[in-house]
């Protein structure tokens, strides 16, 4: 038996290793230093990792479908020609810099990061290091643009949105006593909570009772939306994805708890989850980039696409995905990139368009970058009504 | 070679692999024929090459399952990057500061492995395995929420409040910050360190088998009562395995971290275990040569998957169940036997008969 | 009162960990193997049952059974594909193809029904029962859930003890040598408890997700996880310890969330549990067995 399994495994091996030397010749002549790679299709390739697979493959197939859409708009254009690759990272560090290697032997030009934070902090060092430019539609923690500088994001970042958020609670005056839900073992939920609670601590905010879940245990509510409820809180903030969103809505109403809820951009998306009661979500306020429901032409003719493509409504991480690949476009044409350009080349004339230009996309007007990477752009407060998203300034 | 012990020749066998796979790789990064892909990959199998086997040191030298492994890798991690970052002033050279490191983490694991090692391994079997694997999680859940920080009055530590209680002066960093874990970790592994810590690792683990401990741990894998009966401490011994098999995953944990900017605790869960757990099973229980192949090989595996896109874990699970039952099935030892068995008689009761 | 409503929530919680439990512990006791692909038939029933009513209205009835159906044969057809030729192997051998298996169906189902998540609107509906003016409730898909779970756990127990068949899991459980002299088929005897132990999964998809109306393809991962250890904590083989250990192990994550800290509720769960099995080494209702030299 231990032959055999010698046999079967020593063969394995010997098969990877004649297969990687096989991408190897051919990615060594395309490769002859890092961020020398040219492409000779006439097409600039860009490359970006995400969870496909696993748990997260929901938030890394919508910036791959959006992306996609963007990509395969530009090319019927003419003109400028895109090339598009998105390898899957699983939503883990290690596995999104095998990825982003993976894409440096195909020869990508420009980078579109990782999509979640963790992998993207991770693959965003090696961007930087490479000199390859990296725009990541959705890793919106500060870590990864931090010291980098041509590393940019297209969400905002996490403390952004933790301070706007109180901010705006309390300019608005949504509550008298607040209550927060965060997810403790999620680098984007525990990233916004902390700023968040720091500039509420700042503007004299009232929170009441701030209690946790993570990922083990993310089905029972009953005792944190118990804690607020005794507590009095008539505001829940939930810096948090939909999906558990869903869950507490749920539970606060069976037991007959009906709070204000204010949710960040991960509550987009809620309206569009199949079989979901949206009388449950009537009421909840969110500061969110992206609308699916707007009446704006390019909102529609979006939405009208991904849905012909996909059969799904996209959402934010989709249309942070267009974005991006229009922004790189913008940039790409202002700076008379062409597809013969190094990495490096491009690299150095995309940070100088990226931090002097605006843009206007789905997920914002005027968006313009600092050197930090950071975009600012205006988060748009949105009220649930009668199953819709409705402006609420 | 005729003359050799068959264990002699087989730790021959395990170190003139891994060498040949050294020079080898060298070899095609000299030369320039080896992709990023695969360049980027060669820390983590080392990483993972240990960590298969020390753990193999507990489920097939000592023959007691555990769930829990990647959470000495954890340890291992976290305390090996904080001694990395904190020490950044005090010990310039990087290789030396990657060793402190790695002697950190092995130490902190090792002390852990010593902890959850004298209640558990009273219990056994299954009990034994879901105790490993109730204190992978409970290393994980902790370590989310705390946090650490370094100034010139040392380091701070503080638990289940943010990064912010830390009361750090001014300069000062924080490392670990709660659920974000650690960001910015210098990249401080390289290929050949982790090719050290892998002829380290099979040199501790082979000569500890061979020794008259490994015998006597090995006496009790396959017999405790009489082990116990001639006179075998078997706590002492036991523990002996666990905490080296542990202080080795501390010093992996530490390796791995160190060749990635961020690490984050989840990242060391119930899935990590099972995956070096595989690697162990595959490999062969017990067998050190057999586990260094099927880890490298285990973890190329879903990269050279790539070109099938979102099919790649489908085909990943389906390569696993296939290798297993191969590997595993009686009836396929000899084919024609097997041929002849299915043509002849029910197979059935031969199975049951094989146990 | 509040102790009361969190003492409820504990044991609604519990006993979704208890019916997952008893599929675990049905496996364990009779073939001896750790299936953690348990988990991931679970999902599948769920996604059958939630296939059936929410998007072809069948009849809430209808879809119930024709999940039990599929999980069935799905059980029938992971067994004989992939355990059965393992019999002799190794039981690490089977854990490492189980583990395999649930890799698959996870991806498999990825594929199909893509990760979106969906909502699975409850078969018993959102109403609760009210108790001291209000100020307590009970929801119904709790008090179905329990209910289930003791019927469950009764029939389970009438049947590995008053049966033929039963009888015969039980002979084989404790030596399948043995077993096999006294005329009975091993390997049949092990395919019928993987088919009542999918069956078993196919109810306790809907009841997850039934309580908890979120739908991934990873659905069942934690929940199987959470249900393996609430089995081992009742003493794994053991049938109404499946049962006490599911519902302890509900009330405890509820009450370290309650009293102790959010953040440590997973912790505190496992600290109890390693505490249990030090005290007990064969957990709360296990077996204590005679060692043999």
């Amino acid at each position: 038996m231990k032959k055999f399994l010698l046999f079967l495994l020593t063969a394995a091996m010997l098969l990877a290793m004649t297969a990687c030397n096989g991408d190897s010749s051919t990615g060594a002549t395309a490769t002859p230093a890092a961020g020398g790679q040219t492409s000779a299709g006439g097409s600039i390739k860009i490359g970006g990792t995400g969870p496909l697979t696993g748990g997260a493959a929901i938030y890394g197939q919508a910036a791959r479908n959006g992306a996609q859409i963007a990509v395969d708009e530009i090319n019927a254009l003419g003109g400028i020609q895109f090339e598009l690759q998105y390898q899957d990272d699983e939503h883990d560090a290690e596995k999104a810099v095998n990825a982003y290697n993976t894409l440096k032997d195909w020869g990508m030009q420009i980078s579109l990061g990782s999509v979640t934070s963790t992998p993207c902090v991770a693959t965003s060092v090696e961007n930087n290091a490479d000199r390859i430019f990296a725009l990541t539609p959705s890793a919106s923690a500060v870590a990864v643009t931090e010291g980098k500088n041509n590393v940019f994001q297209m969400c905002f970042a996490d403390p952004n949105q933790g301070t706007a958020s109180a901010q705006y609670i309390n300019d608005q005056k949504l509550g008298t006593k607040i209550a927060v839900i965060y997810k403790n073992d999620d680098v984007y939920s525990s990233g916004i909570y902390e700023t968040f609670s720091s500039k509420a601590a700042e503007l004299g905010l009232d929170v009441v009772s701030t209690t946790t879940f993570t990922e083990d245990s993310q089905q029972d509510f009953s005792v944190q939306l118990a804690d607020a409820k005794n507590n009095g809180a008539d505001l829940i903030f939930l810096p948090m994805y939909y999906t558990p969103a869903s869950l507490i809505f749920q539970q606060a109403k069976s037991m007959d708890y009906s709070p204000k809820y204010f949710g960040v951009d991960g509550m987009d998306g809620i309206l569009t989850l199949e079989g979901f009661n949206a009388e449950l979500a009537e009421g909840v306020m969110l500061l969110t980039p992206f609308n699916a429901d707007s009446t704006d032409t390019r909102t529609v003719n979006f939405v009208a696409k991904y849905n012909d493509a996909f059969s799904e409504v996209p959402n934010q991480f989709a249309a942070d995905g267009y974005d991006c690949i229009y922004a790189i476009y913008a940039a790409v044409k202002a700076g008379n990139i062409t597809s013969a350009m190094s990495a490096s080349e491009m690299c150095e004339i995309l940070v100088k368009q990226f931090t002097t230009t605006s843009f206007n996309g789905l997920t914002g007007d005027n968006v313009t970058w600092g050197a930090n990477g950071q975009v600012s752009k205006s988060p748009k407060g949105m009220i649930i009504e009668n199953g819709a998203y409705v402006g609420m300034d | 070679m005729r003359k050799l012990q068959k264990s002699t020749r087989e730790s021959i066998f395990t170190y003139a692999i891994v060498i040949v796979a050294f020079l080898a790789t060298q070899g095609l990064m000299l030369s320039g024929n080896i992709s990023s892909a695969l360049t980027g990959q060669l820390v983590p199998i080392c990483a993972y090459v240990v960590m298969a086997v020390s753990l193999n040191l507990t489920v097939g030298v000592l023959g007691e399952l555990s769930l829990g492994h990647a959470s000495f890798m954890s340890v291992g991690a976290f305390s090996g990057v904080t001694a990395c970052i904190s020490l950044a002033n005090v010990i310039p050279s990087d290789p030396i500061r990657l060793v402190v490191g790695m002697v950190i983490g092995a130490i902190c694991a090792g002390a852990a492995g010593f902890l959850i090692g004298i209640p558990v391994l009273r219990l056994n079997g299954d009990y034994l395995a879901i105790v490993t694997l109730a204190f992978g999680e409970i290393i994980k859940n902790l370590i989310t929420c705390l946090s650490v920080g370094v100034d010139s009055r040392g380091l701070h530590f503080s638990f289940l409040t943010s990064s912010s209680m830390l009361n750090l002066e001014e300069g000062g960093t924080v490392i670990i910050n709660g659920p974000m874990g650690i960001a910015g970790i210098p990249k401080l592994s390289t290929f050949t360190a982790g090719f050290i810590l892998v002829v380290v690792t099979l040199f501790i683990v082979m000569n500890l088998v061979k020794s008259r401990a490994g015998r006597a741990i090995m006496a009790l894998r396959d017999n405790r009562i009489a082990a116990e009966s001639v006179g075998i401490p078997v706590t002492k011994y036991k523990l002996m395995a666990f905490v080296t098999s542990a202080a080795l995953a501390g010093a992996a944990g530490a390796l791995y971290a160190m060749n990635f900017s961020t690490i984050v605790a989840t990242k060391f869960n119930f899935s990590t275990s099972i995956l070096i757990l595989v690697y162990v099973v595959l490999g062969g229980l017990g067998n050190i040569w057999g586990t260094v192949i099927a880890a490298t090989v285990l973890t190329i595996l879903p990269e050279m998957l790539r070109g099938f896109n979102d099919y790649r874990m489908l085909l990943y699970a389906i390569v696993l169940i296939i290798v297993m039952l191969a590997t595993n099935n009686s009836r396929l030892k000899l084919i024609p036997a097997w041929l002849k068995k299915t043509l002849g008689s029910k197979t059935g009761k031969e199975s049951i008969s094989n146990e | 009162m509040s102790f009361l409503s969190h003492l409820i929530s504990g044991i609604s919680l519990g006993s979704i960990y208890a019916i997952i439990a008893l599929g675990y512990t049905m496996v364990y006791g009779i073939a001896k193997m750790l299936n953690f692909a348990h988990g991931d038939v679970i999902m599948v029933g769920a996604y059958a049952c939630f296939f059936m009513v929410s998007r072809y209205e069948i009849p809430a009835v209808v879809g119930v059974l024709s999940a039990v159906v599929i999980c069935t044969l799905l059980g029938i057809i992971i067994e004989r594909l992939a355990y059965k030729p393992l019999r002799s192997a190794t039981s690490l051998a089977v854990l490492i193809t189980a583990i395999g298996i649930s890799y698959f169906l996870q991806n498999a189902a990825q594929l199909l029904w893509t990760s979106n998540p969906k909502v699975f609107n409850s078969l018993m509906g959102d109403g609760s029962v009210k108790l001291f003016d209000g100020r307590l409730s009970i929801s119904v898909t709790a008090i179905v859930t329990i209910v289930v779970c003791v019927i469950i756990m009764l029939a389970l127990t009438w049947f590995t003890g008053r049966t033929k068949m039963g009888k015969a899991m039980r002979a084989c459980s404790e030596d399948k040598g043995a077993a096999q002299l006294m005329g009975i088929n091993v390997n049949f005897t092990i395919s019928m408890t993987f088919a009542i132990g999918s069956a078993l999964a196919a109810i306790a998809g809907v009841l997850l997700c039934s309580a908890y109306p979120i739908l991934t393809p990873t659905t069942g991962s934690m929940p199987g996880i959470k249900a393996f250890t609430a089995a081992v904590f009742g003493g794994i083989g053991s049938i109404p310890g499946a049962l006490l250990g599911g519902v302890l192990l509900g009330i405890i994550e509820i009450f370290g969330k309650a009293y102790i800290s959010t953040q440590l509720s997973d912790a505190i769960v496992f600290v109890v549990l390693i505490v249990v099995l030090l005290v007990k080494p064969t957990g709360l209702l296990g077996k204590q067995v005679q060692e043999k030299v």
